[in-house]
């Protein structure tokens, strides 16, 4: 019974360090504008962007419509690619062998140089913005459920196989499972990337979305506005990646009850 | 010893090769019904090859595998075996992975687990359905595997060096098990071991395995009821058969 009492503990103090670091550097922040070391134009203190954040909440929201429903299609497409892809590359080695080197190199291209090509292509609507975040989401998950794939302990496969099981079902009990702990972890990758992917493929060219929105408030030279919709991506990124950590919980909860032994 | 005349499990002769290298000759055994046979033999010496050409993982190069008369040489699905380690897959409960093997040869899911989940209490496993199996200890994960191992083979268990992972204490608590559950369902077994102790004490008849290539170069019967074993380690009777094991080794 002491156990989960102290890994409670734990898991409060861990959270000690991060908390006090980021009070430190709002802190600093906060010292800065006030000293007047800097301009207010040129950086709002927290107080400041906090209210512009309350003030222009509502439009931010709607921008984050178009982004969000940018950013979760090309997680989704993203996702359902780096399946069929990890699933092919895993049956057959010619493949992964012809496939993995091209997959390392689609992910040197920086995201900003593709962005406008995909624009000149696709136009300015969402889909060189979904393209973008499909190309940026499906590497992480890909190579992720590849390693889980290729995790799983040989004597588990034959000794399925030696109970009579065939590919299909060597692949749905075993690989498929085993490989959703990375699944998860690149997954939680991607959610940020998906979300970063569509900002910034708004930058170049759109009607609408928090990259877009962002551009504007540049040009007008609202410090302050661009300091909030940050705070508001950093919110929305984090918000995802939590949503991953409670649907892994939710998927594997082997997970949860093996922890707490 | 309930034995019947027709074995349930007969090797015919088989030889197995990789490449240039013979692992395993000439290897003719028989289990019956009911029996405990044990191969003993030092490390490298092909048990486990040979464990893999009985369950029909890989086809001899030579010979016979024999189920109940039937021939099943090279045709997975028929014996499964157990190893030293559990195997027991993490992220499926303990009942999930009991009934895989029934699973697996097409049982619906909720009848698969109904006929598993019978098995449980037998198998001193009751009340473990829900947990997954690193919430049970190493000797409750073995019996798990092999409730799977007895589940996936139709009353044979091949098992290799099951026993050998766990601490004295334990192995002597799951051998006493062992005997006793064997002697409730309808179970025979063939057993890998390189432990001279263990083989004496659970065996009915010890195949002894020479190496390079593995053949079998002696047999011998241990002649003490399996219901008497209790204590049978602290006796002479024991010390003269490990003094055989010992010189035919």
């Amino acid at each position: 019974m002491c156990l989960p009492l102290t890994k409670k503990f734990q898991s409060i103090t861990n959270k000690i360090p991060p908390v006090i670091t980021l009070a430190l550097i709002v802190f600093v922040w906060y010292l800065i504008c006030d000293r007047q070391l800097v301009s207010p134009t040129m950086l709002p203190s927290p107080k400041a962007t906090l209210q512009v954040l309350v003030k222009d909440f509502p439009i931010l929201m709607r921008h984050a419509k178009t982004t969000l429903t940018e950013a979760f299609i090309g997680l989704g497409i993203g996702i359902g690619l780096a399946f069929v892809c990890a699933v092919l590359m895993d049956r057959f080695k010619v493949l992964y062998h012809a496939l993995y080197p091209i997959l390392v190199i689609t992910q040197t291209i920086p995201t900003v140089a593709l962005a406008p090509i995909l624009i000149l292509w696709l136009g300015y609507e969402m889909e060189p913005k979904i393209a973008l975040v499909v190309l940026t989401t499906f590497f992480p998950i890909a190579v992720s459920l590849l390693d889980g794939y290729r995790s799983v302990d040989p004597d588990e496969i034959r000794l399925l196989r030696s109970m009579g099981a065939n590919r299909v079902q060597t692949f749905l009990l075993i690989k498929f499972p085993a490989a959703l702990g990375s699944f998860f972890s690149g997954l939680k990758i991607s959610a940020s990337y998906a979300v970063v992917g569509a900002v910034i493929s708004e930058w170049i060219g759109g009607f609408e979305g928090l990259g877009v929105y962002m551009t504007r408030v540049r040009k007008a030279y609202a410090f302050d506005k661009m300091f909030a919709v940050i705070l508001f991506i950093i919110a929305v990124s984090l918000l995802l990646m939590l949503l991953v950590t409670v649907l892994r919980t939710l998927v594997m909860p082997w997970e949860r009850k093996t922890k707490t032994k | 010893m309930i034995t019947s005349a027709e074995p349930v499990l007969v090797t015919e002769g088989i030889r197995k090769s990789f490449g240039e290298k013979t692992v395993i000759d000439n290897i003719s055994i028989r289990l019956y019904r009911n029996e405990l046979v044990c191969l003993l033999g030092q490390s490298g010496a092909g048990k486990t090859t040979l464990f893999n050409v009985i369950s029909g993982l890989y086809q001899p190069d030579a010979g016979r595998v024999l189920l109940s008369g039937e021939d099943v040489t090279g045709r997975p699905g028929q014996i499964s075996y157990m190893l030293q380690k559990d195997l027991l897959l993490p992220y499926r409960t303990v009942l999930g992975n009991v009934a895989l093997p029934l699973i697996i040869r097409g049982v619906p899911g909720k009848k698969a687990r109904a006929e598993a989940s019978a098995l449980f209490e037998k198998f001193g496993l009751a009340g473990c359905q829900k947990k997954y199996p690193a919430q049970l200890s190493g000797g409750m994960c073995q019996r798990a595997a092999l409730l799977r191992t007895y589940l996936a083979s139709r009353g044979i268990a091949l098992l290799d060096e099951p026993f050998s992972a766990l601490d004295a204490l334990t192995k002597a608590k799951m051998h006493r098990w062992y005997l006793d559950v064997m002697q409730e369902i309808e179970l025979s077994t063939l057993f890998i071991t390189h432990d001279i102790d263990e083989a004496i004490l659970l065996s009915d008849r010890i195949y002894i395995m020479g190496s390079k290539p593995g053949t079998i170069t002696d047999e011998i019967t241990v002649d003490v009821p399996r219901g008497e074993r209790t204590g049978f380690d602290l006796t002479e009777d024991f010390l003269h058969y490990k003094q055989l094991l010992v010189s035919l080794l």
